[in-house]
């Protein structure tokens, strides 16, 4: 059977490895030439008990050719355990009593692959997943048109590893790559290709080599050797993509190395001032691990210290730049006030997740757009850009350094759980092709008699630092003389600087690119959205045949928004949130109307419903 | 150098008989006698009297926001350890809102010089009490008198694991001088408690001492390696007592008396620094000396001192140390160690 794509859902306890399993199947993928879209579904606790449906972790990913999402529902599921099965079938209703399988709420299809751990269905397994009977699938209500691949995947793995004297624990942990074993044999993936991965996997843990390679290939020959009514499937290979060196990579990998290109390319130290939150922090991770790349991490005892110091670094001459979430940005609000009013070059990363508060760390939403916007005291305009693919949280990345630098503002760039933690496709890029970075120093003209005040034609200050002779001067969050530099009360002083500060953040509109339609420009509907949900609007505008319009500069906006926006009939502002997006968008540009289409489930877009609300609204 | 090359164009603002217009210029000299040149040398402040310091100084400054200055410095010392970083801070902005950056700054031991400016009171936001404020004081927003305990910059910053401490008096210019000069000389976070007076909202807080007929009985300004003798007649030392159960206590004895200790400021066991800070410190805690019958002098000048390695210098040093290790150390070297495949 040959698949355009195909949706493959990993599911089992958060100690089961299904983030590496989906990670490692999504790879061997792309290498073969799928276009990958991945989405990791984990809970918050790090270790729930075993076996019950609050632990049950998940790993999503989308294969094939065109495709722009994980997708909305799994063609095939690999359950580990009765939890995991449950989950799978109820969605969120999984702990609603006497729930039954639906199509709404399922996270599988209606004719979906399920492959399950039959040794993981005791009758203990089924209690603690809040089963009543003991038929599983029965008591869910699966359709028939579910097809169930038994396996005894604890038995067959630890038969299959019986000879290599490991401990029963190790053993238990391999079920995962029997599993893997089996999907390959599923999708017709060449096991060779899984083994030399797997090689390369486990270079640092050398003995593990063996015994996995072991499983998988006992799990690929079980699949071969099945008498079962399954047929294999073959999935499309990308052509759209252009030639080139490409790599799967992380969102927040990405955003990390979008600062390092950027540092490098205009020559300063990279600085992160950071304090560990979900989920950002493995951006910190990723910074901390390249000192070979001469970046510096300070892992501050605060989020406030986090940013202080990236403004400390920032007032001594280095590209600087602060990593968090929602709560996070909600504390450095005042600091990123004083960038602004220092005018100095900051990059604020806020990786969204569900709030307000404490919210849902792991899980993803578009709810900080008006904190990034407006969350600091008085009249306070910084710029705001989006990232919407995993692999582009590099280029806004570099793009927001590149913005801080040239402008010395602080560039506040969203992205979300949903693409910190999803991996795509990159395309490796050389130094040499990225744009150049012109940091706005100070000219030799103004030594021995420069001021904070002094500024180009384009409104921009010139950045002199500590160290540079001739340029000393004392720098402020209070107000500054518009001429002088110095402390200033004066009434019109004010009002000139707060229309100069705006004015220089306006300006920045001059240096981004106008905004592009997709799709079907001649249909009277335009999807519009910003950040993460690029993917599914465009999956849904190439089914709703209409035009998309998608934005990652926020703040500024491209100059012919408004008049982009006025070509439409219809013009559908989706987001993950409240309307925060189509509220600014209204307060920009005169009597637009504008739909409105809002989940705020703390999950990705689900396709289907942009569809069928469109249709219907 | 000269001390009027340090300073700025400003007109000084602080109200007429502040303590603070003492410290400006000691700043101007001790900088001036530590020789950095003023574009090597940067002064952070955050909010309060204290943090217009930087307004005074022809350096590199930066007066940021409230309770920040201790993160700011750190940023910027640990990001460039070759320039020489001041941070003048007071005791609302270092020991209130600040709290945490002060603990850690220290914690960390970067290599700051940190002036801890000790009124006793908030005095740009025109009189409320801090967190040294002795309890029972009465101000604007304690007007039946404190209840709170209150802080003792030298055991917060001994309890932190501070390698530098100092305590000066705005009275004493000599004093305050060579503290500062020892504090940048220093490798690691020096913490100079600055004693000043608030003429406005806390006039003769630290009179006690000040005073100058009382001055000599009532403080002792310790120097490394000397004899710790003190009073008017220079007839008066410290001791210390093993007769008073587990634990020695300071005792003031005669300045012949063999027992009178000589100051080490070195030493990496903080305790007998620790007692020397806590001399005087009762009325600081509300309780009048007087009623006690306390006669043990509270201790100026650098009462710790000892060798640690900065932050600073750590961080730095790991990263040179990982490069020299590494093969790739470019952004196109590091995408080639990516597991990568081509498509055509």
């Amino acid at each position: 059977m040959h698949k355009q794509h195909v949706v493959i859902r990993f599911c089992g306890d958060s100690g089961d490895g299904m983030q590496l399993t989906g990670t490692m199947f999504s790879s061997l993928s792309a290498i073969l030439g799928n276009e990958i879209s991945t989405l990791p579904d984990f809970p918050a606790e790090i270790r729930a008990p075993q076996g019950t449906l609050g632990g049950v972790s998940g790993f999503q990913v989308q294969l094939g050719a065109g495709i722009h999402t994980p997708g909305d529902k799994a063609d095939v599921l690999v359950a580990m355990n009765a939890a995991a099965l449950k989950v799978g079938a109820l969605g969120s209703k999984f702990n609603v009593p006497d729930a039954l399988w639906n199509e709404a709420d399922s996270q599988f299809k209606r004719d979906a692959v399920i492959l399950i751990d039959t040794d993981s269905l005791t009758a203990k397994d089924l209690e603690k997943a809040l089963y009543k009977t003991e038929n599983p699938f029965t008591e869910l209500g699966l359709p028939e048109s579910v097809q169930i691949i038994p396996v005894a995947l604890t038995q067959m793995t630890k038969e299959s590893l019986k000879d290599m004297g490991l401990d029963n624990k190790t053993v238990l942990k391999s079920r995962n790559m029997f599993a893997l074993g089996l999907v390959c044999w599923l999708f017709s993936r060449p096991i060779d290709q899984a083994v030399s991965f797997l090689e390369s996997k486990f270079q640092k843990k050398p003995q593990l080599i063996a015994p996995n390679v072991k499983v998988l290939t006992d799990g690929f020959n079980y699949g071969h050797n099945l008498a079962l009514n399954i047929q294999t499937m073959t999935i499309q290979k990308s052509d759209s993509l252009p030639s080139g060196q490409y790599t799967s990579i992380a969102g927040n990998k990405a955003t990390a190395w979008g600062l390092i290109a950027a540092a490098e390319k205009c020559g300063k130290r990279l600085f992160l001032g950071s304090y560990p939150i979900t989920p950002a922090t493995d951006i910190m991770h990723e910074l901390a691990a390249r000192k070979d790349m001469g970046v510096m991490v300070v892992q501050a005892e605060d989020e406030i210290a986090g940013v202080c110091t990236a403004i400390g670094a920032a007032f001594a001459g280095d590209l600087a730049a602060t990593s968090t979430s929602g709560p996070g940005l909600s504390l450095k609000g005042e600091a990123i006030g004083l960038a602004v009013m220092a005018e100095l070059p900051l990059v604020v990363i806020d990786v969204q997740r569900g709030g307000p508060s404490t919210g849902l760390p792991t899980k993803t939403e578009q709810t900080d757009l008006m904190q990034a916007l407006y969350g600091r005291n008085g009249e306070c305009p910084a710029v705001v850009v989006a990232a919407s693919t995993p692999a582009n949280c590099f280029d806004f990345a570099y793009q927001a350094s590149k913005i801080a630098l040239e402008n010395m503002t602080p560039v506040v760039l969203l992205t979300d759980t949903y693409l910190a933690n999803g991996t795509g496709l990159w395309q490796i890029p050389q130094l040499s092709q990225l744009p150049a970075i012109q940091p706005q120093g100070a000219p030799e003209e103004f030594r021995g008699n420069y001021n904070p005040a002094l500024r180009d034609a384009r409104g921009v200050r010139y950045w002199a630092y500590p160290g540079m002779e001739g340029y000393e001067h004392r720098n402020i969050g209070l107000e500054r003389d518009a001429n002088r530099g110095i402390i200033s009360t004066n009434p019109e002083n004010h009002e000139q600087m707060v229309r100069t500060r705006q004015a220089k953040i306006d300006q920045v509109a001059n240096q981004i690119p106008l905004l592009q339609v997709q799709g079907n420009t001649e249909s009277d509907t335009l999807l519009v959205g910003w950040g993460s949900t690029e993917g599914h609007l465009l999956a849904a505008a190439k089914e709703l045949h209409c035009a998309i319009a998608h934005f990652n500069y926020i703040n500024p906006l491209p100059k012919n928004t408004a008049e982009v926006l006025r070509q439409y009939k219809r013009v559908v502002v989706c987001e993950l949130n409240n309307g925060q997006f189509a509220a600014y968008l209204r307060s920009k540009i005169e009597n637009i109307s504008l739909l409105q289409y809002n989940e705020i489930t703390a999950q990705p877009f689900s396709v289907d419903r942009i569809v069928n609300f469109v249709n219907h609204v | 150098m000269d001390a009027s090359q340090f300073k700025s164009n400003q007109p000084v603002k602080f109200c007429p008989g502040c303590g603070d217009h003492a410290i400006c210029m000691a700043l101007q000299k001790a900088m001036a006698q530590v020789g950095v040149p003023t574009h090597q040398t940067v002064v952070i402040s955050g909010i309060g009297c204290s943090s217009r310091m930087p307004h005074y100084l022809n350096t590199y400054g930066f007066n940021t926001i409230h309770g920040r200055g201790g993160a700011i410095a750190t940023g910027v010392k640990t990001s460039h350890p070759e320039l020489n970083v001041w941070q003048m801070t007071g005791d609302g902005d270092c020991l209130a809102i600040g709290g945490n950056h002060f603990i850690h700054e220290i914690r960390r031991n970067v290599n700051l010089n940190i002036c801890l400016f000790n009124n006793r009171i908030y005095g740009l936001t025109k009189g409320q009490y801090s967190p040294t404020s002795p309890k029972g004081f009465v101000s604007k927003s304690s007007p039946f008198g404190t209840v709170e305990r209150p802080f003792i910059p030298a055991e917060l910053v001994l309890g932190a694991r501070g390698t530098f401490f100092a305590r000066t008096l705005d009275v004493d210019m000599p004093t305050t001088v060579d503290c500062m000069i020892q504090a940048a000389q220093h490798q690691g976070a020096s913490v100079i408690e600055c004693l000043v007076n608030c003429v406005i909202f806390n006039h003769g807080t630290h009179n006690w001492i000040a005073d100058r007929d009382t001055r000599a009985d009532r403080s002792i300004v310790l120097r490394h390696g000397e004899k710790m003798i003190f009073g008017k007649d220079n007839d008066k030392g410290l001791a210390l007592d093993y007769s008073q159960g587990l634990i020695p206590q300071l005792i003031v004895v005669s300045a012949d008396d063999e027992r009178v200790l000589t100051h080490d400021a070195t030493t990496p066991d903080p305790t007998l620094h620790r007692m020397l800070a806590m001399m005087g410190q009762d009325e600081v805690k509300g309780e009048s000396l007087e009623a006690k019958g306390e006669e043990l002098p509270i201790a100026l000048g650098v009462i710790r001192r000892v060798e640690a390695e900065s932050y600073d210098e750590a961080v730095n040093q790991q990263i040179e140390e990982v490069r020299a290790k590494s093969k790739a150390t470019t952004f196109d070297q590091l995408t080639q160690t990516l597991e990568q495949w081509e498509i055509k």
